[in-house]
């Protein structure tokens, strides 16, 4: 471990002096981790990448991805790309790899071995297009978390839920004592989101696949889908209270026991550690709302653009070694909250719902992501009809779900 | 001042001209290169991106433009979304409530200062404020003033009438008229300094001439002095107008849209899905849709307005 890290200076060392400047090269990395235990995670990455003799410039871009996409691709494609940046792998980087404005690391990953150490296999697969790998995952992140405000249900009265029906069934206690049921904001990817949760978690991995994967119309117009559906009504119903935008003020609102439960990814995780919780005792977790426990194998990802500058493309194979080195990687995980992309690695020090995950991922019950099997395109079609299913309850089940139905019609 | 300057630039080409006679293409050089990167700008940017976005709106570009055809198809689609009908509905009624309501208020307010009072500078002043915002800031204030847990719900609460309730924001059927507040409240002030502005360029006579006839004021104003601002009007509706059609950022820092696509306008359709949603074709055809209802309101006018006077 540390004799990599060792190489890895040494191979900077010698690109400096290959250039004969003695200043360290600055590498330019924008991303969007900018809540509290993001930007936690992210002063990991820099550290280890600073400690290589180079220097990791910070480029935050605060509003979540959907606002920092745009603007990351419209500096690649006009010409001033930065020196890396996060995408979620998958498709949302493809048009760019196609056009030539990514660089291929497929000699830093053959030199590294990420195939033998990167699992499960579909991240690296998420990186590949025609048989080149284009980006370096750094993480799992999982959707398919209900987090759970412990101090909510003791004030409520009622038990624990152990999966999503019993905690349908504990809404009206929870509404009773005062609390939001379910906690979700206002931006549409949250309640799009939630909503591809149920369909996983309700309806079954094979459902989630059909419908996404497979694309079948007429199996998400039926009564398996409805099913899915039904669940989403429900939610829309627990979070009609929540008067927030941003996913880490709902996360907040469980945290503070102002909400019973949020669905949302393990991100939410680092949130709670912030705010010094402790899993199982404050907060508890259900993996795939409890009735179906699979984690998703999405997350971040670094893509490189293609630079002319030579400095700055040797201290971008620097930072694809160092976003993949096993120490980097455990103190990058342990702050962010998601799961590690190497299994060799060493997370004793992970808590409560990081170890219900790395079992899972062990089990081997994955799923590809929303990330990987749509485009943008589908994906921002499905916000606008979930966003407008759960701000207005006169949308009927029954016309949301036959918009839905079209929606994966056309899907690419 | 201006007027100085020109002249002190015009004179090397006077000089010039005292030696031979230039032709029609050299005479007033030196307006003419000045304009050219105007010109230029004119040409390439508008007219030229104009052609190039809707010529981009019949293909199936995504995330980058490429020229693959595929007929009606991006407006078939972009016809059929729901997101898309709220966004021309919404652009309708934001679009009446600002053309009628900053151009009665600000005709008022201005007609009000107009009648010799006292502190008028210091009121002007106060009126046309707001406008020194941008929308951003605008939204962003508005939306305080109108969440139920801070704003003036909470205020008139406190005050005893604890079922008072004014969250325009938070109901999804009236949203767009929270925004619409927020951009009266902006735009009102500048719709009144250029109506002051007309008022005063009406002649002092003229007033004279109707009290010795002694029409009634409120007729005066109706029938004589608000046809005399023609041009003023048209100016106004001009500016009103492109602010209703291009109306963005106030959606965005307000509301984002929401609650879920309520407050949704074709701008942000337009941003979100060339940006977003990574298709230019889709995002290029709302444009083009944009343009067309653009040209459908100014071809007419500029026919009555141009055509008549030849």
């Amino acid at each position: 471990m540390r004799y990599r890290f060792l190489t890895a200076a040494l191979a900077a060392t010698a690109a400096l002096q290959f250039a004969g400047q003695a200043a360290a090269t600055d590498l330019e990395v924008t991303h969007w981790w900018t809540s509290g235990g993001e930007a936690a995670a992210v002063a990991e990455l820099a550290k280890a990448f600073d400690a290589t003799g180079n220097h990791w410039v910070d480029g935050a871009i605060a509003g979540s991805g959907g606002t920092a996409r745009p603007i990351m691709i419209s500096r690649i494609t006009g010409g001033d790309p930065m020196g890396a940046t996060q995408f979620n792998h998958g498709r949302q980087a493809e048009e760019l790899v196609q056009a030539g404005l990514m660089r291929d690391l497929t000699d830093v990953a053959t030199k590294g071995k990420w195939t033998d150490v990167v699992r499960p296999k579909s991240l690296l697969d998420g990186c590949t297009i025609d048989g080149k790998i284009y980006c370096v995952p750094v993480n799992i992140h999982s959707w398919q978390w209900l987090w759970l405000s412990n101090e909510a249900f003791a004030k409520a009265g009622v038990p624990l839920p152990k999966d999503w029906n019993e905690f349908v069934a504990a809404a009206p206690a929870l509404e009773k004592a005062g609390i939001i049921p379910l906690a979700v904001g206002g931006q549409a990817w949250q309640s799009s989101g939630a909503f591809d949760v149920l369909l996983a978690a309700v309806g079954g991995t094979d459902t989630f696949l059909k419908v996404y994967k497979d694309k079948d119309a007429k199996f998400a117009a039926g009564p398996e889908v409805a099913k899915v559906f039904k669940a989403a009504d429900d939610a829309r119903k627990m979070a009609k209270n929540t008067n927030v935008q941003d996913w880490n003020q709902a996360t907040n609102l469980v945290i503070t026991g102002k909400a019973g439960g949020q669905i949302m990814g393990d991100w939410a995780q680092g949130e709670f550690q912030v705010a010094g919780k402790t899993a199982g005792k404050d907060y508890t977790c259900l993996p795939g709302l409890g009735l179906n426990e699979v984690i998703a194998t999405g997350g971040d990802a670094f893509y490189f653009p293609l630079l002319k500058d030579a400095d700055k493309s040797k201290a971008q194979e620097v930072l694809a070694e160092t976003l993949l080195d096993p120490k980097t990687q455990v103190a990058f995980n342990l702050k962010k909250g998601s799961l590690p992309v190497r299994g060799d690695v060493d997370l004793n020090a992970a808590n409560d719902c990081m170890k219900k995950g790395l079992a899972i991922l062990a089990k081997g019950a994955v799923i590809p992501w929303t990330d990987q099997l749509l485009s943008q395109d589908t994906q921002k079609q499905k916000e606008d009809l979930f966003a407008e299913f759960f701000a207005k309850p006169e949308l009927t089940v029954e016309d949301a779900q036959k918009r839905f139905a079209d929606l994966i019609a056309s899907a690419d | 001042m201006q007027g100085r300057e020109c002249t002190a630039l015009t004179q090397p080409a006077d000089e010039m001209s005292k030696s031979e006679r230039p032709n029609l293409l050299f005479r007033n050089l030196n307006a003419k290169v000045a304009s050219i990167p105007m010109i230029l700008t004119a040409m390439v940017v508008f007219v030229g991106g104009t052609v190039w976005t809707v010529l981009y709106s019949f293909t199936n570009s995504k995330l980058l433009p490429r020229l693959n055809f595929v007929g009606l198809d991006q407006y078939y689609r972009l016809w059929a979304t729901p997101r898309w009908l709220i966004s021309i509905e919404n652009l309708l009624i934001y679009g009446a409530i600002s053309l009628v309501f900053s151009l009665v208020i600000g005709f008022l307010l201005a007609a009000l200062l107009d009648q010799k009072i006292r502190f008028e500078d210091t009121l002007r002043t106060i009126f046309l404020y707001p406008f020194a915002l941008s929308f951003i800031v605008t939204g962003l204030v508005w939306q305080w003033l109108l969440n139920p847990d801070f704003g003036i719900q909470h205020v008139v609460r406190d005050l005893g009438w604890t079922s008072f309730s004014f969250d325009p924001l938070y109901n999804s059927s009236i949203v767009i008229y929270g925004i619409s507040i927020a951009a009266l409240w902006q735009g009102t002030g500048l719709i009144m300094c250029l109506m002051l502005a007309g008022l005063r360029g009406i002649d002092e006579d003229i007033w004279k001439a109707a009290r010795v006839d002694g029409i009634p004021m409120w007729k005066t104003y109706l029938f004589i002095v608000i046809p005399m601002m023609r041009p003023v009007f048209i100016t106004t509706l001009v500016i009103i107008a492109a602010g209703i059609v291009k109306v963005y950022d106030l959606v965005v820092a307000q509301t984002s849209g929401g609650p879920g696509i309520a407050s949704e306008v074709p701008a942000k359709y337009v941003y979100d899905y060339m940006f977003f949603a990574q298709n230019l074709g889709q995002g290029f055809a709302a444009s083009t849709m944009m343009l067309l209802s653009v040209v459908i309101v100014i071809v007419p006018w500029a026919y009555l307005e141009f055509g008549r006077r030849k």
